[in-house]
C-alpha cells in the first residue's frame, strides 16, 4: 500500500536514549507522526507523538520497567489501527485492540505485556453469502457481501479508501477472514477484513439531522429529555451518582442494533459485571442475549495509560464501521474524564505548556474531534446508519465547571445532569430534571406525535412546568412550613411528589421497571395527569387539600411499574379514581 | 556488581547519578553512605548520561562520595506462607525480633493488572456484624470498600470492628488479614496490634509499620508491599484476604512530596496529575480470579482534610473505589457509634451480594425504603429549626421521627456487637412499620405482606 512505499526510504531502526514511564525517546530515527513503533528488546508496543530534532517521542501502550537506554526501536511503518471484520461482536479488548480472553490463554490472569494478539480470530471460518455478482461496479464502501456472525448480519464490504471497479471474481462458501472472497478488475483482492488508523474517521456520504429517538426505556431519559439516533449525550456526575448504572442501562436497553461499550479507566470489576451479566440478559426487541450485538472495550485504571488514550479512538472507530453496514450503532465511553486524565498524563511528561487545570490546550480540540464522529449518515454505499454517542464525565469534586465538563457540554446536545444529592436518598437514576435538558425535542417532536400520542408533547410540557413550580413552591416552603402555602399550590406538591416517585424514579434491577416502553410511559404520565385534573374539579367543588392528598386511591399507583402487564391495574386504579373522586365530591 | 561515585545532584528524595551503563526504568538501586548503611531506592528517569533515582529512605548521610549500585531488576518481595504472624516494617523488613522471612518466591511489588476477563464477578456476602454496612451497604467479597474519615473520628475502631467480626456466613475457607500502616503515630498501630493481640487474629495477620517518624518516601512501596502478600495469600495459597490500609491521606501527600522534588505540573491542590492512575494502580488490586479459590477485599481508610469529600484525596479515591463509608462529625458529636452516615456512604458491588439465594428477597428494596426516609427526615430537620415542629403536616412529622430511630436504633451499636444480617433486616422493619404502609413506595405489596410485623402478626393469627 501507499504507506509502505514511502516507509521504504526512511531508517526503520533506531536506540533509545531516554525512559521515563510510558514516555520514551529514540534517536537514530526516521518516524512519522502517530507511526506505530516495536520498543526496545521486548518489542513493547507504542506510537509516536513528536517528532523534535533529532529526537523521536513514543508513548508506549504497555510497562516500562527494566527497558533501558541503548536497546533498539523499530518502526512498523503503520499507523495505530483496528482490524474490521467478523469477530468483533461479543469480544472484550483491552485499549488498542486486544481481545482480552486470547490474553488470558497466552499470558495468564495478569496482563504481562510484550504479548501481540490480532483483534479478529484469524482462524475461524465465517460463511460468506455474496451479495454482488461479476461484473457488477462496486466502490469503496459497496456491499459485496454479507456473514452470519451472532444474530447480527455482518456486511462485507470494500474498504472506503479504495477506488472500486467491476467485479472480476467473487466466492461463496466458508473463508477464514484472510482469505480473498472478491477479485476486483483491477486486480485488486478483497478480504472480508479491513485495517482502519483510528485517529481517522471512516467517511461517509452525507450527514443528516437527526430525527427519531434513541429509545432507552428509562422514563427520564426517552420521557423528558431524549436523545435522537446519531445525537450525542454527555452524564457529568460526581462519584456515587450512578454514571456507570445509567450507562449500563443504556447499554442495555438502548434500540441501537449494535452497542459498543467503553470502560475507559474505570473499575475491572465493573467490566466483569457487564461481562457476567450481558450474555444472560435479552434484548427486548430479538429475544437473543444482549451480548451478541455488543463489542466491549475494558482498559480499566491500572492497566497502561497511553492504551487508555487509544481505547476510545478504538470504539469510535468500531462503531462506524458497523454504521457503515447501515445499522444503528450506540456507543459509550466511561469516562471521558479518564481519557482526558490520560491526555494530561502523558502531555506533562512530553513537558508541554499546560492549560487549564493541567490539562493539555488540545483537550477541546480532541474532545470535539471525538464526539464530531458521531451522527445519522448516508453511507457510501446508499444506506442510512447511525452512531449515537454517550459519554460519561467524572468531574472532580461534582464541580460542572472544571474543563473537562465544560468543552463537552459546549459540543453535546443532550445534558443528563447526576446528583448526588439525588443519589443519596436513593432517587435513581439520579438526574436532575431541573439541569438537564435535550436539544432534540423540536426535532423530535413530530415522531412522539405520530408514534406514541398526539398528546405526549403536552403531557411532558405540563410535567415540566408542575416540577419547575415545585421547586419554587420548596424554596417558599422552605421558609414558611407546607401550611402556610395556599390551597391549590398544596395539591401542586403532591402532583409533583407522584411525578417524581411514580414517573422519575425508576428501579434499574428490578425485572419489570427496568425498561419501560414508550407506551407505558405514557400510561403512567396520564394516570398522573388524570389525577392531577381530578383533584383541580373537586377542589372548585369544595373539597379541601388535606381530603384530596389523603385520598386513598392513588396510594396503588407506584405498584404498577412492578407489573408486567399493568393495563387492567392501571384501568382499576382510574376507576377507583374516579369513584373516590366522585364521592368526595358529593359529600363536599 | 559495579558501584557509581557520579552523584551530581541531591534534592529532597531524589539522587541524580551520572555517566553509567545503560540502567533499565523501575530498576532497584542501592545506595551506599559512607559509613556502610544502604539505602534503597528506585529509577524514576533513565538515559544514556543521567539516571534519576528515588530513595525510599531519609537521603540524610548520601552525598557524592556514596556508591550507587544497579541491582538490575525492579523491586522484589520474598514472600512466604511464614509471614502470617509477623510484623515487618514500611519496607519490608521484619522488625518484631523474629529472623529473616525465607522466601518461597520474589514476586515484583507493582503487580501486574487483572485481566478483566479473568476476574469473577464478586457475589459473596460478607456479614460485618455492622447494620450500616451489612444493611445499607453491603461489603462483597473481592470489593475495595474504604472508610472515608476525618481527623478526631473512630474511624480506626470501625475498621477493627469489622476486621474482627467479618464472615462469610457457613464458610470455613481459610482468611488472613494483611495490615498495612502509613504515617500513622505508634499509638494509633498499638491500638491496632493490641486489638490485634485480644481477639487472636494476630496469628492470621501480616502486619507492615510505616509509623509517622519512618521516612515520608518509604509510604510509597508499602501498600504494595501489602498488596504483593495479598495476592500471593490468595492467589497463591487459596486464602481470603482482608487489607487495611491506613492512612491513604499521607501516602498521597508522600506522592505529593516526590513530584514537588521532580519539579513536576502540579495537578489540583498540588498533587500530582497522575495521581488518578496511581492510586488506581494500588486499589485496582482486590478482586477475585475465575478458577482460583482465594480473593482480597480491600478497606483503605483515609482522613479527609478539612472533612471536605471534594478534597481530591477521597475525590479520586471514590471515583476508583467501589463505594465509600462514610464516617460522620456530626453522629459522633451525639454519641452514636459506629457514626456511619448512610446519605453519602455507598457499596456499588451491594447489589451482587444481596437478596435470594444471598442474604433475604426483600433486603435491596428495604434498603431503598431505609435511605429514602432517612433522607427525607434529615431534610425535614432543617426545615424543623425554622418553622418549628408545629408547622409540620402529619407525614412530616412521622419521617422526622424515623430520622430520629434510625439513628438511635439501626445506625447506633456496640463496639463487640456483632448483629447477623437476619438481626438488621428485621430491626430495618421495625422502624419502617412505624411509617403508614403506604408510604412505603419502594416496597412491592408481596413483600409487605410477608415482612412487615404488622401483616406478618396477623397472617400468623390465622
Amino acid at each position: 500500500m501507499e504507506v509502505n512505499e514511502k516507509d521504504s526510504k526512511i531508517d526503520k531502526k533506531g536506540v533509545l536514549k531516554r525512559i521515563s514511564g510510558p514516555v520514551v525517546t529514540a534517536v537514530n530515527f526516521d518516524a512519522h507522526m502517530y507511526d506505530v513503533v516495536k520498543v526496545g528488546n521486548e518489542a513493547l508496543m507504542g506510537e509516536v507523538i513528536k517528532i523534535q530534532g533529532e529526537e523521536t517521542i513514543i508513548q508506549v501502550y504497555e510497562d516500562t520497567s527494566g527497558i533501558k537506554p541503548g536497546e533498539p526501536v523499530v518502526n512498523t511503518g503503520l499507523s495505530l489501527a483496528v482490524e474490521l471484520g467478523p469477530g468483533l461482536l461479543t469480544n472484550i479488548y483491552d485499549g488498542i485492540q486486544r481481545p482480552l480472553s486470547v490474553l488470558v490463554d497466552k499470558m495468564g490472569n495478569f496482563i504481562e505485556r510484550g504479548v501481540s494478539a490480532p483483534g479478529l480470530p484469524h482462524d475461524k471460518k465465517w460463511e460468506f453469502k455474496p451479495l454482488v455478482k461479476e461484473g457488477d461496479k462496486v466502490i469503496g464502501g459497496s456491499i459485496i457481501g454479507e456473514v452470519q456472525e451472532t444474530n447480527i448480519v455482518h456486511k462485507v464490504m470494500v474498504p472506503p479508501n479504495l477506488k472500486g471497479g467491476a467485479v472480476k471474481s467473487i466466492k461463496s462458501g466458508s473463508f477464514t477472514v484472510d482469505d480473498v472472497v472478491c477479485v476486483l478488475e483491477d486486480g485488486t483482492s478483497l478480504t472480508m477484513m479491513q485495517r482502519w488508523p483510528v485517529r481517522v474517521p471512516r467517511p461517509v456520504k452525507e450527514k443528516l439531522n437527526p430525527e427519531i429517538p434513541l429509545i432507552t426505556g428509562q422514563r427520564i431519559l426517552d420521557g423528558l429529555f431524549p436523545i435522537a439516533k446519531g445525537g450525542t449525550a454527555a452524564i457529568p456526575g460526581p462519584f456515587g451518582s450512578g454514571k456507570t448504572v445509567t450507562q449500563q442501562q443504556l447499554a442495555k436497553w438502548s434500540d441501537a442494533e449494535i452497542v459498543v461499550y467503553i470502560g475507559c479507566g474505570e473499575r475491572g470489576n465493573e467490566m466483569t459485571e457487564v461481562l457476567t451479566e450481558f450474555p444472560e440478559l435479552e434484548d427486548p426487541k430479538t429475544g437473543k442475549p444482549l451480548m451478541e450485538r455488543t463489542v466491549l472495550i475494558a482498559n480499566t485504571s491500572n492497566m497502561p495509560v497511553a492504551a487508555r488514550e487509544a481505547s476510545v479512538y478504538t470504539g469510535i472507530t468500531i462503531a462506524e464501521y458497523f454504521r457503515d453496514m447501515g445499522y444503528d450503532v450506540s456507543l459509550m465511553a466511561d469516562s471521558t474524564s479518564r481519557w482526558a486524565e490520560a491526555m494530561r498524563e502523558i502531555s506533562s511528561r512530553l513537558e508541554e505548556m499546560p492549560g487549564e487545570e493541567g490539562y493539555p490546550a488540545y483537550l477541546a480540540a480532541r474532545l470535539s474531534e471525538f464526539y464530531e464522529r458521531a451522527g445519522l449518515v448516508i453511507t457510501l454505499a446508499g444506506g442510512n446508519g447511525s452512531v449515537s454517542v454517550i459519554g460519561a464525565v467524572s468531574p472532580p469534586g461534582g464541580d460542572f465547571s472544571e474543563p473537562v465538563t465544560q468543552n463537552t457540554l459546549r459540543i453535546v446536545k443532550v445534558f443528563w445532569a447526576l446528583d448526588a444529592k439525588l443519589s443519596q436518598r436513593r432517587h435513581f437514576p439520579a438526574i436532575n430534571w431541573l439541569n438537564s435538558y435535550s436539544l432534540y425535542l423540536d426535532t423530535l417532536h413530530d415522531w412522539y406525535d405520530r408514534e406514541v400520542s398526539p398528546e405526549w408533547n403536552t403531557l411532558r410540557s405540563w410535567a415540566m412546568e408542575v416540577l419547575q413550580k415545585e421547586a419554587e413552591l420548596q424554596e417558599i416552603v422552605q421558609l414558611v412550613g407546607s401550611d402556610a402555602l395556599p390551597e391549590t399550590e398544596q395539591i401542586t406538591i403532591e402532583v409533583a411528589r407522584m411525578i417524581r416517585e411514580i414517573f422519575l424514579q425508576q428501579n434499574a434491577y428490578d425485572p419489570v421497571d427496568t425498561f419501560c416502553d414508550m407506551k407505558k410511559q405514557y400510561d403512567i404520565m396520564k394516570s398522573i395527569k388524570l389525577f392531577a385534573d381530578l383533584s383541580a374539579t373537586a377542589q372548585a367543588a369544595g373539597v379541601t387539600p388535606t381530603q384530596i392528598i389523603a385520598s386513598k386511591s392513588k396510594n396503588d399507583l407506584p405498584q404498577i411499574k412492578f407489573i408486567k402487564d399493568y393495563k387492567p391495574e392501571l384501568e382499576k386504579i382510574a376507576k377507583e379514581m374516579d369513584d373516590e373522586f366522585n364521592a368526595l365530591r358529593a359529600a363536599a | 556488581m559495579k558501584e557509581y561515585r557520579t552523584i551530581s545532584k541531591i534534592a529532597g528524595p531524589l539522587v541524580f547519578v551520572e555517566k553509567t551503563e545503560p540502567i533499565g526504568y523501575g530498576e532497584l538501586v542501592n545506595i551506599v553512605t559512607f559509613d556502610g548503611t544502604v539505602k534503597r531506592g528506585q529509577v524514576l528517569d533513565t538515559s544514556d548520561n543521567l539516571v534519576v533515582v528515588q530513595v525510599f529512605e531519609t537521603t540524610a548521610g548520601i552525598g557524592r562520595d556514596s556508591g550507587v549500585r544497579f541491582t538490575g531488576e525492579t523491586i522484589k518481595m520474598p514472600v512466604g506462607k511464614e509471614m502470617l504472624g509477623r510484623i515487618l516494617s514500611g519496607g519490608g523488613k521484619p522488625i518484631d525480633g523474629g529472623p529473616e522471612i525465607v522466601p518461597e518466591k520474589r514476586l515484583d511489588i507493582t503487580g501486574a493488572a487483572i485481566n478483566p476477563y479473568a476476574r469473577a464477578s464478586p457475589n459473596e456476602f460478607i456479614q460485618t456484624g455492622i447494620s450500616t454496612i451489612d444493611g445499607t451497604n453491603t461489603l462483597v467479597r473481592g470489593q475495595k470498600l474504604p472508610i472515608f474519615s476525618a481527623a478526631g473520628l473512630p474511624h480506626n475502631n470501625v475498621a477493627l470492628q469489622i476486621a474482627r467480626q467479618s464472615k462469610v456466613i457457613g464458610s470455613t475457607e481459610p482468611f488472613a488479614v494483611v495490615f498495612a500502616a502509613m504515617g500513622i503515630t505508634k499509638e494509633e498501630a498499638n491500638h491496632f496490634m493490641k486489638d490485634f493481640e485480644r481477639t487472636g487474629a494476630l496469628e492470621r495477620a501480616v502486619v507492615f509499620l510505616n509509623l509517622a517518624d519512618d521516612p515520608a518516601v518509604e509510604r510509597i512501596i508499602t501498600p504494595r508491599l501489602a498488596l504483593t502478600t495479598a495476592e500471593y495469600l490468595a492467589f497463591e495459597l487459596g486464602m481470603h484476604v482482608l487489607v487495611i490500609l491506613t492512612d491513604m491521606t499521607n501516602y498521597c501527600e508522600a506522592l505529593r512530596q516526590i513530584g514537588a522534588a521532580r519539579e513536576e505540573v502540579p495537578g489540583r491542590r498540588g498533587y500530582p496529575g497522575y495521581m488518578y492512575t496511581d492510586l488506581a494502580s494500588i486499589y485496582e488490586r482486590a478482586g477475585i480470579i475465575k478458577g482460583l479459590k482465594g480473593s482480597v477485599t480491600q478497606i483503605p481508610i483515609l482522613t479527609m482534610p478539612g472533612d471536605d469529600i471534594t478534597h481530591p484525596i477521597p475525590d479520586l479515591t471514590g471515583y476508583i473505589t467501589e463505594g465509600q463509608i462514610v464516617v460522620s462529625r456530626e453522629l459522633h458529636r451525639k454519641g452514636i457509634y459506629p457514626p456511619i452516615n448512610v446519605l453519602p456512604s455507598l457499596s456499588r458491588l451491594m447489589n451482587l451480594g444481596i437478596g435470594k439465594g444471598h442474604t433475604r428477597e426483600d433486603h435491596k428494596k428495604v434498603s431503598d425504603q431505609m435511605y429514602a426516609g432517612y433522607a427525607e427526615g434529615n431534610d425535614l430537620r432543617g426545615l424543623v429549626a425554622i418553622v418549628g415542629k408545629d408547622a409540620l403536616s402529619e407525614r412530616d412529622r412521622m419521617l422526622l421521627e424515623f430520622a430520629d430511630l434510625f439513628e438511635q436504633r439501626f445506625v447506633k451499636q456496640g463496639y463487640d456487637e456483632d448483629r447477623t444480617i437476619v438481626d438488621t433486616l428485621d430491626l430495618a422493619w421495625d422502624l419502617l412499620s412505624t411509617l403508614p404502609v403506604e408510604q412505603l413506595t419502594r416496597i412491592d405489596r408481596d413483600l409487605i405482606n410477608r415482612y412487615h410485623p404488622k401483616f406478618k402478626a396477623g397472617a400468623a393469627k390465622e
